[in-house]
């Protein structure tokens, strides 16, 4: 039986954050690994990969917005064989990949809890504490919505019902959402008459899904959309128990990371920060 | 005018289908050119589900030649799901391109490949949806010109009606020509309308028009005659061969998708055309002659697909892709090149020599060597024979043992069941060689983890053929002689175990034979089994035989002529084929003595490699074999 070398090892663990936008939201996370590890042969990054007969790049995901769901701030990581300037890797792959699946940050892992910089550094997705999202109600009036969102904070806890992977689950929703407002400006700008919310949802088992929270909306107050809302999560991160905001999660990386030449890591100013969303409008095609 | 988009209204319900990304377009290498800026428009479409149909090399290819021009734009759509199907009817949206999400209709030309004649009915959803009348006599300016193409379009007489045009042969000339006629055509204000730019296309000799022919038929249901009805048409189309396939390296930038596909790979079609002359294989006589790709070029294809994919796998594609005469070099030289870089290397093998154990080797360099795929076709000596598939059991023995000697533990075999002059013992054949493959594995390895799979095909006769004559083998002995194989091997206690058998019953094939063999009758049918629901005939999920077999009755209520008549019955040398006018280059003449040699078991040897026997193609297509060795090596590539 053949065998082949011993794969190269792990030289640099690459943070990346990444955007679905557009009629790609309608990509599953298969199809998102599918596309991410080509558009990495193509931008010709070293990426690492494991042993065995059947090698596999080392690129590893925290999390993944569903299907039809459109994101700002979606997470992977990835280990490279050699050091590499994160601000070429994002550029790079930001190109080999179908406009719609965009490159929005790249910041190298930084050490792990411990300080030794060799040690595996501290997990992404233990970070990810927390969602925002925002919702796009069509046809909804924004009255209609206030008053749906206003019963709905003022619940205790609203148990629903979904099919789950375990078969059919009932749980409560209203304990993991730590804001919710409308955003009316935003509704105003719209192109259609629509409700806006905007809200903050801790990750929980079993996940409190948007969908989850729009069954919630009708269970408290006969909220019906007429059409598909359309849904963005606009980030993820360390909730700020104080503000009920959510942080950066790469900035601890960013902190700690270990400087790799003069140019490296992207500069400051343009970095888009949690909660904007970094295109006007993340869900139109 | 430019035609607007349907994204926006299709948008808001692709959350209620399955697998939405198969409707949003946007593969990497897709392209959408500005509507108002092309003069011809084609709107291309393989019939069958878009994880199925994206990775179709006839239509990537056409897809990419098309755009390359100016004033010409090409956009892709694939059959939609039922629960999509259902979605668009209610909201009234058509068939639509994955590209722009243009309307089909708005296109100037529809083209559609048929790989296999199981689409039909799939493009009567895509006609229904797009708003274009099911039959072409019902069509006017507005619509879209129909054409059909792909091997099922060497015999479009079934889909008739259905059509305006078809196409045979190699599609990359003939594409632009018919995409010249349309231009000059709309260019002085579309005179005489529809007609007469069909008759344009007619007139010049490589489009068949189905309605500018007649077919006339006996008393008994036999044809009497297919003529020309006007003046100017010719009496036989003929086959499109491209020459020097180095002029033609397609696909350059090969489709990218999102969503998960059937074959998630870059192909390269290494050679077109097979002369090893198996009797049963359309491909292998509509395709001829032998028309190699030269080593240079296919590195360079290679080189260029894998930097535009990304793509993980290659795939070196042809009928008998073993058979290049430098795909020695050809393997060596690639293994070289891509050794370390994760990528992996794959040949269609089917030709059983060790020679093939030799290319799996490079082709497998420190990877793991899991299965390897040979085609006996036939169980027993005789049925080779007749099949004209020259392989010996004992040369099956020994390169299954070379392979078990290097490593590879498991071997995959491919029959056909119901072949012609076919008995029960010749199927039966199949489990004698299976056992001996595992005793020559486990001789050779001394291990008991050896395993082999024999998978089963129905056989279907098809047009161009020496067995277009054949009685197709009736459904019930195929699924009684597989049903005792089955028996067979579960039955052996030493051997049993380590084969896995995997067949379909013989339903489907009989359907495919009737579809295959078909005349202009049979479209009634086709229509029949759409309007009562028939959909992706292909799918055994989707695929029902009692709809079938229910509509053709009654469709072909008023003929001389049924279901078995155009499967089980045998024809004889006079009898008008429903194709006889489509001209593949096979010699009619030369065809009839090779079914009477297979009938005979006689067999006949390569051209490549032994003098012409006559079959016909070169001298009436004006072509000729082109094979190596050109001599040249694949030198490594530089750093990238």
């Amino acid at each position: 039986m053949p065998e082949g070398p011993a794969p190269a090892p792990v030289i640099q663990r690459l943070r990346v954050r990444y955007a679905k936008r557009g009629r790609l939201r309608f990509t599953s996370h298969r199809d998102i690994s599918r596309a991410v590890e080509r558009a990495v042969r193509r931008a010709g990054i070293p990426v690492a990969f494991s042993g065995g007969f059947t090698p596999h790049p080392k690129i590893s995901y925290a999390g993944a917005a569903a299907t039809g769901v459109a994101s700002e701030a979606e997470y992977l990581e990835i280990g490279l064989t050699e050091t590499r300037d994160p601000a070429r890797v994002q550029a790079d792959l930001d190109a080999a990949l179908p406009p719609g699946l965009d490159i929005v940050d790249v910041v190298p892992a930084g050490p792990g809890r411990t300080g030794d910089a060799q040690a595996r550094p501290a997990a992404l997705a233990d970070r990810l504490e927390a969602s925002q999202w925002r919702i796009r109600l069509d046809g909804v009036a924004h009255d209609a919505a206030a008053a749906a969102v206003a019963a709905f904070m003022a619940a205790e806890s609203i148990e629903v019902e979904r099919l789950t992977k375990k078969g059919r689950r009932r749980f409560d929703v209203r304990a993991a959402v730590s804001t919710c407002e409308l955003d009316r400006r935003a509704a105003e700008a719209a192109d259609a008459p629509c409700a806006i919310l905007r809200m903050v949802v801790r990750h929980s088992t079993p996940a409190v899904r948007p969908d989850d929270i729009l069954t919630g909306l009708r269970q408290v107050a006969d909220l019906a959309p007429p059409s598909p809302p359309l849904v963005t999560r606009l980030a993820q991160g360390p909730l700020d128990a104080a503000t009920g905001g959510l942080a950066d999660p790469l900035d601890p990386d960013r902190e700690t990371g270990l400087p790799i030449g003069d140019d490296a890591g992207p500069a400051g100013g343009a970095r888009p920060r949690p909660g904007d969303p970094a295109s006007a409008d993340a869900v139109s095609a | 005018m430019p035609v607007e988009s349907l994204f926006p209204r299709l948008e808001p319900l692709l959350p209620s289908v399955q697998k939405p990304i198969q409707y949003v377009g946007g593969e990497l290498n897709s392209q959408v050119k500005e509507w108002d800026g092309a003069d011809v428009r084609w709107a291309l479409m393989y019939p069958d589900a878009y994880e199925v149909g994206l990775p179709n090399q006839g239509v990537q290819i056409l897809y990419e030649i098309l755009n390359e021009r100016d004033g010409v734009l090409a956009e892709r759509t694939y059959s939609v799901w039922p629960d999509m199907e259902a979605v668009m009817r209610e909201h009234g949206i058509p068939q639509f391109t994955v590209d722009a999400h243009r309307p089909v209709a708005a296109f100037d030309v529809f083209g559609v490949s048929f790989s296999t004649e199981l689409g039909y009915t799939n493009l009567l959803t895509a006609l229904d949806l797009a708003g274009i009348p099911l039959e072409a006599a019902d069509r006017t300016d507005e619509h879209p010109i129909v054409v059909a193409g792909g091997h099922a379009a060497f015999n479009p007489e079934p889909i008739a009606d259905f059509v305006d045009a078809a196409v045979l042969g190699d599609g990359e000339e003939i594409a632009l020509a018919i995409t010249e006629v349309v231009r000059e055509w709309k260019g002085e204000g579309s005179p005489g309308g529809r007609d007469e730019l069909l008759m344009r296309l007619a007139a010049s000799g490589g489009v068949y028009v189905p309605r500018f022919y007649d077919v006339t038929y006996l008393p008994d249901g036999r044809i009497q005659r297919v003529a020309p009805n006007r003046p100017g048409v010719p009496w036989r189309i003929e086959k499109h061969t491209v020459m020097d396939l180095d002029q033609w390296p397609y696909p350059k930038k090969p489709l990218v998708p999102l969503a998960e596909t059937v074959h998630e790979r870059f192909s390269v079609e290494i050679f077109r055309g097979c002369t090893r002359g198996c009797r049963f294989c359309q491909a292998g006589m509509i395709t001829r002659p032998v028309r190699e790709r030269s080593i240079t070029t296919i590195g360079d294809m290679v080189e260029q697909g894998l930097k535009e994919s990304g793509f993980q796998e290659v795939g070196l594609l042809s009928l008998s892709s073993a058979d290049h005469s430098e795909i020695g070099d050809v393997a060596k030289g690639l293994a070289d090149r891509y050794e370390g870089t994760n990528t992996s290397l794959s040949l269609p093998s089917t030709r059983v020599d060790a020679f093939n154990i030799t290319l799996a080797n490079e082709f497998s360099r420190g990877g793991r060597r899991s299965g390897l795929t040979f085609a006996p076709e036939g169980g027993s000596e005789r049925m080779r024979k007749v099949i004209n598939k020259m392989v010996t059991e004992d040369d099956l023995i020994r390169t299954v043992t070379t392979a078990y000697e290097n490593g590879w533990r498991q071997v995959k075999l491919y029959f056909m069941c119901g072949l012609p002059t076919e008995e029960d013992e010749d199927v039966l054949a199949i489990a004698g060689m299976a056992k001996r493959v595992i005793q020559a594995g486990r001789e050779a390895t001394g291990r008991k983890d050896i395993r082999c799979t024999v998978s089963i095909g129905g056989f279907v006769p098809k047009p161009h053929t020496p067995f277009q004559w054949a009685a197709q083998c009736d459904h019930e002995t195929v699924d009684r002689r597989l049903k005792a194989l089955k028996d067979e091997l579960r039955g052996d206690k030493e051997y049993g175990r380590a084969i896995g058998l995997r067949y379909h019953d013989g339903q489907p094939s009989i359907i495919e034979g009737l579809l295959s063999r078909g005349d202009r009758r049979v479209g009634k049918v086709i229509r029949a089994v759409w309007e009562d629901g028939g959909r992706f005939d292909g799918w055994s999920e989707h695929f029902s035989y009692e709809r079938w077999t229910a509509c053709a009755e009654k469709a072909l209520a008023g003929e001389p002529v049924d279901l078995d008549w155009y499967t089980v019955r045998e024809r004889d040398e006079v009898e008008v084929l429903p194709w006889d006018h489509l001209d593949a280059g096979l010699d009619r003449e030369w065809l009839w003595q090779d079914w009477q040699d297979a009938v005979d078991e006689t067999e006949v040897e390569d051209c490549r490699w032994t003098p012409c026997y006559d079959c016909g193609v070169c001298p009436t297509m004006g072509t000729e074999i082109q094979i190596g060795p050109t001599g040249r090596k694949l030198l490594p590539l530089s750093v990238v």
